[in-house]
């Protein structure tokens, strides 16, 4: 079950600043400003405001850490704080890391590259060898609270949020009493854009309130942003014992793989889907809301809202996409959802989709503004580029209780 | 020349490595050695890169592991400097 959430986010930093920000419909998507994007096409993105570093962590971590790995670094304190959780006073080996990763430490990986141009490699940090790699959250994390245990790391984009916290839960049913999972990404810097501009999916509108529009008729591509959760899972009847407070357990997962284009195969979320429920043992009667992947590429939009018409029925589930509000935070972006799906089980308010006018076609009960119910059940889905589908569903701590 | 001492030490290993937490490098800490100020070989490969662009001194990578303390590796730097610029 989980029994902690800490997030940065780009509307919010903390759970509850990013919950109250999220609720009421503001979003953290505007011009970028940590680097100087005006010579670029994609000039917006969902950056963490008021962030210093240098308040939550010591000295001795900050010439080795890219800004993704700070973030992780706080992320990770907080959620073991929530969790009321001190790991120095558990048993080492019995604790765990698996976080996800889409590209590692961009914007320290370029300063470092920039160096070697102009001055010469004597001028690299030594800690490029390792800050810039995908697993550095986890091995950072790992040695900041001592958590010796399993230690991973899942590179399959987006999708990868919800893989890593699978594997989370695989290594707690084998045995671990605690994994921090989830995880925090995030490369808006020069090089991060112009890879990510590569994929062809980034917005190029100036306009914050225009610019990421799923299941819009304008649907035209995304926002990047930086940020994301992290999770402490922990073994139910062990955080029972100790008293430990639950949002919701990880009920069910599923994870496809897309067939090559043109093959006349159908894509595979609809079958994640049906994977992640078959695995809960959850009807889609149950499932009072679904956090949508949202990728706002209208063939990529128009999937999805058959995956979910195909297994809910027309308007059959309130869908929301609380991201049109931080921009697609790589691996970072669904662990986020993960994090708005328990509180909305916590609160009985979903959260809404900003600034989006629904396309009839797709058919969907898009939320558009907070919407009070009491939800048991939600699934949240995440696609990877290149292929991948997960969805996850995630049960309230009443229905944890009752199912045993 | 101007020596380089313990002090020269501490900005260095400050500015490559940034400082551990419930380590005050403002005390009397040039014996101590630099795993127990808490600088694993990393911070001590990256200080090193730091003496050589400064300095001009190039150390090898095993130097620092070798010295151990702040004062050794102040006495090793010290002698390359005078070795590399005779009185």
């Amino acid at each position: 079950m989980v029994t902690g959430v800490g997030v940065t986010a780009p509307n919010g930093l903390g759970a509850a600043d990013y919950w109250t920000a999220t609720c009421g419909g503001v979003s953290g998507i505007a011009e970028t400003t940590r680097f100087d994007a005006a010579g670029y096409p994609t000039r917006l993105s969902g950056e963490v405001p008021g962030f210093a570093a240098a308040d939550y962590l010591p000295s001795r971590l900050l010439p080795q850490t890219d800004h993704m790995t700070r973030l992780a670094l706080v992320a990770a304190d907080w959620a073991l704080a929530d969790a009321q959780v001190r790991p120095a006073e558990q048993p080492e080996f019995s604790m765990g890391v698996i976080t996800a990763s889409s590209s590692g430490g961009f914007e320290f990986g370029q300063r470092e590259l920039q160096k070697l141009w102009s001055k010469g490699g004597q001028y690299v940090s030594a800690y490029q060898s390792f800050a810039w790699f995908y697993a550095v959250n986890t091995g950072q994390i790992s040695i900041r609270n001592g958590l010796r245990g399993p230690g991973g790391v899942v590179v399959s984009e987006q999708a990868g949020g919800l893989d890593a916290v699978a594997e989370a839960r695989r290594q707690i049913r084998k045995g671990s009493a605690l994994i921090i999972s989830g995880g925090i990404d995030g490369s808006i810097c020069p090089w991060g854009i112009v890879a990510q501009l590569a994929g062809g999916r980034l917005s190029t509108s100036t306009r914050p309130d225009r610019a990421y529009l799923p299941f819009d008729p304008a649907a035209a591509g995304h926002v990047p942003g930086e940020g994301g959760a992290l999770l402490v899972l922990e073994e139910l009847q062990a955080a029972r014992e100790r008293g430990a407070r639950s949002y919701g357990e990880i009920a069910g997962y599923g994870a496809t793989f897309d067939p090559r284009p043109g093959s006349g195969r159908p894509p595979g979320l609809e079958r994640a889907i049906r994977l992640a429920l078959a695995d809960a043992g959850a009807g889609p009667d149950e499932v009072g809301v679904v956090f949508a992947d949202a990728a706002a590429v209208p063939e990529l939009d128009r999937t999805e809202a058959a995956a979910i018409g195909a297994v809910f029925g027309p308007g059959g589930v309130p869908v929301t996409a609380p991201k049109t509000m931080t921009g697609r935070l790589y691996s970072g972006g669904a662990p986020l959802d993960l994090a708005a799906a328990l509180l909305t089980i916590r609160d009985g308010l979903i959260p809404p989709t900003a600034n989006v006018e629904p396309a009839p076609e797709y058919d969907l009960d898009l939320v558009l503004a907070p919407r009070p119910k009491q939800v048991d059940t939600a699934l949240v889905l995440a696609r990877g580029s290149g292929g991948f589908n997960s969805a996850m569903v995630i049960r309230s701590p009443d229905q944890e209780r009752r199912k045993g | 020349m101007t020596e380089f001492s313990v002090h020269d030490i501490k900005r260095l290993l400050r500015e490559a490595a940034g400082e551990t937490d419930g380590i005050d490098l403002d005390g009397d800490i040039g014996d101590q050695t630099f795993d127990a100020l808490g600088y694993d070989s990393v911070a001590l490969l990256e200080t090193s890169g730091l003496i050589r662009r400064e300095y001009g001194v190039d150390l090898g990578d095993d130097a620092l592991f070798e010295a151990g303390t702040p004062v050794a590796l102040a006495e090793i730097v010290n002698k390359e400097l005078t070795a590399a610029n005779p009185a």
